[in-house]
């Protein structure tokens, strides 16, 4: 516990270092969140293994480093960036490096007017009324010490606001690079997204390393869909595999809104997820959707809430995992439906893939219903190869390893498939050609 | 000669399904091999496409020349051996093209010819899919999965007729087909003939051997070829039944 202390303390110093850095951004109104999202990191406790939500996820590795909070941005050329790009896509880029806006490497094409696709840190500046009404609005920041963390240290990340009616019809790719440094560095985006009625807007939110180094990514992502508002959403995440991630997503769904979100994971030591959606109103849709791969010691987790407070609405949450060596897996999908969420239907189901003799995967659906005229329905599997599969693929002519490959892409195939944009599936399958073609 | 099975005994699960086979089988020629459930008709077929659950305890199996036992499944089937298996396996998320694409291209590759390219597949696959009767529409869908049983078998065949196996081996490819159906199987499977290659029908009935027609019969019963003859030896044994077959030979088997 005692440790756990230092570390805290560690954080609100350099508290004072950021709080002396923001200049005269501290008149901003942002600010009192900032003060009392500090007051509330200070008051909490970091989470051990006690705790229901992070029962398989012991965080003690991360919280053995001192993270230096990330105030500015380093230089990145424009090659190191390339590599990220998805050919295919004539898409918007917003840049950020350790968590700030590099407009040099971002390109902004033809947005719809009045359409903000940009950094955050601008438009607080600018007193943003957008930002004004949503920003720490969806993610708590009083009993989430993640939160309270970035919520404390806002400073930039991406924000995206489309307007009443408006329709971005290229995906928006946003892309987070965190640089090699000799500090180990705590890079803490802050992203908003905000979809106005009847808007429609596709947003990749892209997690990657430039470096091997250690370092922490910290990152928390409101979402507003508005009424009938249509919101896909693709999280990529491929840091390095010595990196910490901890990431929450708390979307809020209006009346007939459409939110669909992709994750797939790679990177990582530890990876840390929670992804909470809440429908305010009748009607809407709401689709989580993931695919994650470990390998080596990593431990990748994920805690989903769906949040059914009104009737109407569908969920729908498929989560695969492919585990390999001695990497964990922890899969915890929680759907409430509340007493007023009649005729709701919600499906959710966790499959894995167990490739080695020690990976091992957590997996719990979590379902409570307190409305009776409603279709939910949840399940789990964990399992190998299938050896039959195998047998046949290989009586065929094909190899160990392509029959191997071949099973993987199939077994992830359902996932890719309901990727909206293509570039993205074949960014995806590529991954997976990558790791296990032979 | 293609295949020259010597004493083949072999086990699951430490229990002893074949008890010395003995079978020759030169190119150009049909091999039905019948016998009662349980006699150990799918297991010989099995373990010659080289399941791994299946331990071969005694005996050898040469192919082309060739210790058949010493290869990888893969390898056999690269060497010419294939299995039209009696429960084909659904694999949902590989599409049949996909399937048949990279089996034949690691065949060839193996076989030190060049790969095709997706153009001449298809070209090359087509013809063949009429000789099943085969929808096109069944190619782009996952591999067996919801297909009918009829499909599933037909599909087999249609494996078969692109991967152009030496050896084809049916486990009950008749089983559960209406006359249709195994028409079409059967019509198929003749089509594939030819004087260098060979088939080895596993059946329960003699039904299917009206259609494709052997030149050898055999009779397997527990573990053991325990008769083999003409065709004519199907006929008697649709006649009479097993039962015959079996007290002539549990003196001679319980030895």
């Amino acid at each position: 516990m005692s440790q756990f202390a230092e570390i805290k303390e560690w954080y609100l110093n350099e508290f004072k270092l950021f709080e002396n850095s923001l200049n005269g951004e501290s008149t901003a109104p942002i600010h009192k969140i900032r003060k009392e999202a500090i007051s509330n990191f200070s008051n909490l406790d970091f989470p051990n293994t006690r705790d229901e939500e992070w029962k398989y996820t012991n965080i003690s590795p991360l919280l053995k480093y001192n993270f230096k909070p990330s105030l500015e941005k380093q230089d990145v050329k424009q090659e190191q960036v390339n590599k990220y790009l998805f050919d295919e896509l004539e898409h918007s880029l917003l840049v950020f490096v350790n968590g700030h806006f590099d407009a040099g490497l971002s390109r902004i094409k033809h947005l719809p007017k009045g359409v903000i696709a940009g950094s955050i840190a601008g438009a607080i500046k600018e007193k943003s009324p957008v930002v004004e009404k949503h920003f720490g609005k969806y993610a708590d920041y009083e009993n989430q010490i993640f939160t309270a963390l970035s919520t404390a240290y806002t400073k930039d990340g991406a924000f995206i606001y489309v307007p009443d009616g408006k329709i971005v019809e290229e995906a928006i790719h946003i892309l987070f690079l965190t640089t090699e440094s000799d500090e180990n560095i705590l890079t803490q985006p802050r992203n908003l997204f905000v979809a106005g009625k009847n808007s429609q807007v596709r947003l990749i939110e892209h997690y990657a390393s430039l470096g091997e180094n250690i370092y922490f990514t910290n990152s928390v992502t409101e979402v507003f869909a508005d009424e009938n508002s249509i919101v896909d959403h693709v999280k990529l995440q491929e840091e390095n595999k010595k990196s910490f991630h901890v990431a929450r997503m708390e979307i809020d769904q209006e009346k007939n809104s459409n939110f669909s979100s992709h994750a797939i994971s790679l990177g990582g030591d530890i990876a840390r997820n929670d992804f909470n959606s809440r429908f305010n109103d009748e009607g809407g849709e709401c689709m989580m959707n993931g695919l994650f791969l470990t390998d080596g010691t990593q431990l990748f987790d994920t805690h989903s809430l769906i949040d059914h407070a009104k009737p109407h609405c569908n969920s729908h949450e498929h989560y695969k995992g492919i585990l390999d060596d001695k990497s964990r897996g922890v899969f915890n999908g929680k759907v409430i439906v509340r007493q007023d969420a009649q005729k709701t239907n919600a499906f959710q189901e966790n499959n894995n893939i167990i490739l080695s003799n020690d990976a091992l995967i957590n997996t719990k659906p979590q379902l409570e219903i307190f409305a009776d005229d409603v279709k939910c329905s949840h399940g789990a599997t964990i399992g190998q190869l299938d050896e039959e599969a195998m047998f046949y693929l290989k009586s065929r002519g094909i190899g160990e390893e392509t029959s191997k490959s071949i099973l993987i892409h199939a077994f992830a195939s359902d996932v890719i498939k309901s990727i909206k944009i293509k570039a993205i599936k074949d960014y995806v399958e590529k991954i997976l050609s990558n790791r296990f073609d032979g | 000669m293609l295949l020259e099975i010597k004493n083949l005994h072999a086990n699951i699960e430490g229990k002893e399904i074949l008890k010395g086979i003995d079978l020759k089988v030169n190119a150009g020629e049909v091999h039905a091999i019948m016998g009662p459930n349980g006699s150990g008709k799918s297991t010989l077929a099995q373990v010659l496409a080289g399941r791994e659950e299946y331990e071969v305890t005694k005996g050898e199996v040469l192919y082309n020349g060739k210790n058949l036992l010493d290869l990888s499944p893969e390898d056999r089937a690269r060497e010419g051996v294939f299995l039209a298996f009696q429960y084909p396996i659904e694999i949902p998320g590989v599409s049949n093209t996909n399937l048949l694409k990279t089996a034949l291209n690691e065949i060839r590759k193996y076989n030190g010819q060049e790969e095709l390219d997706t153009m001449e597949f298809l070209t090359q696959i087509k013809a063949k899919m009429k000789l099943v009767e085969l929808d096109q529409s069944l190619l782009s869908r996952a591999v067996n999965e919801g297909f009918s049983g009829g499909e599933k078998k037909r599909n087999e065949i249609f494996q078969m007729a692109v991967l152009e196996p030496k050896l084809g081996i049916l486990d009950e490819t008749d089983s559960g087909l209406d006359i249709d159906a195994l028409r079409i199987v059967a019509n198929g499977v003749n089509k594939l003939k030819s004087k260098d290659k060979a088939t080895i029908v596993v059946t329960h009935y003699q039904r299917l051997l009206n259609y494709i027609v052997p030149d050898f019969v055999h009779v397997l019963y527990k573990g053991k070829i325990v008769k083999s003859g003409g065709k004519e030896l199907a006929l008697e044994l649709e006649e009479k039944g097993y039962d015959w077959i079996k007290e002539d030979s549990n003196a001679v088997v319980e030895n």
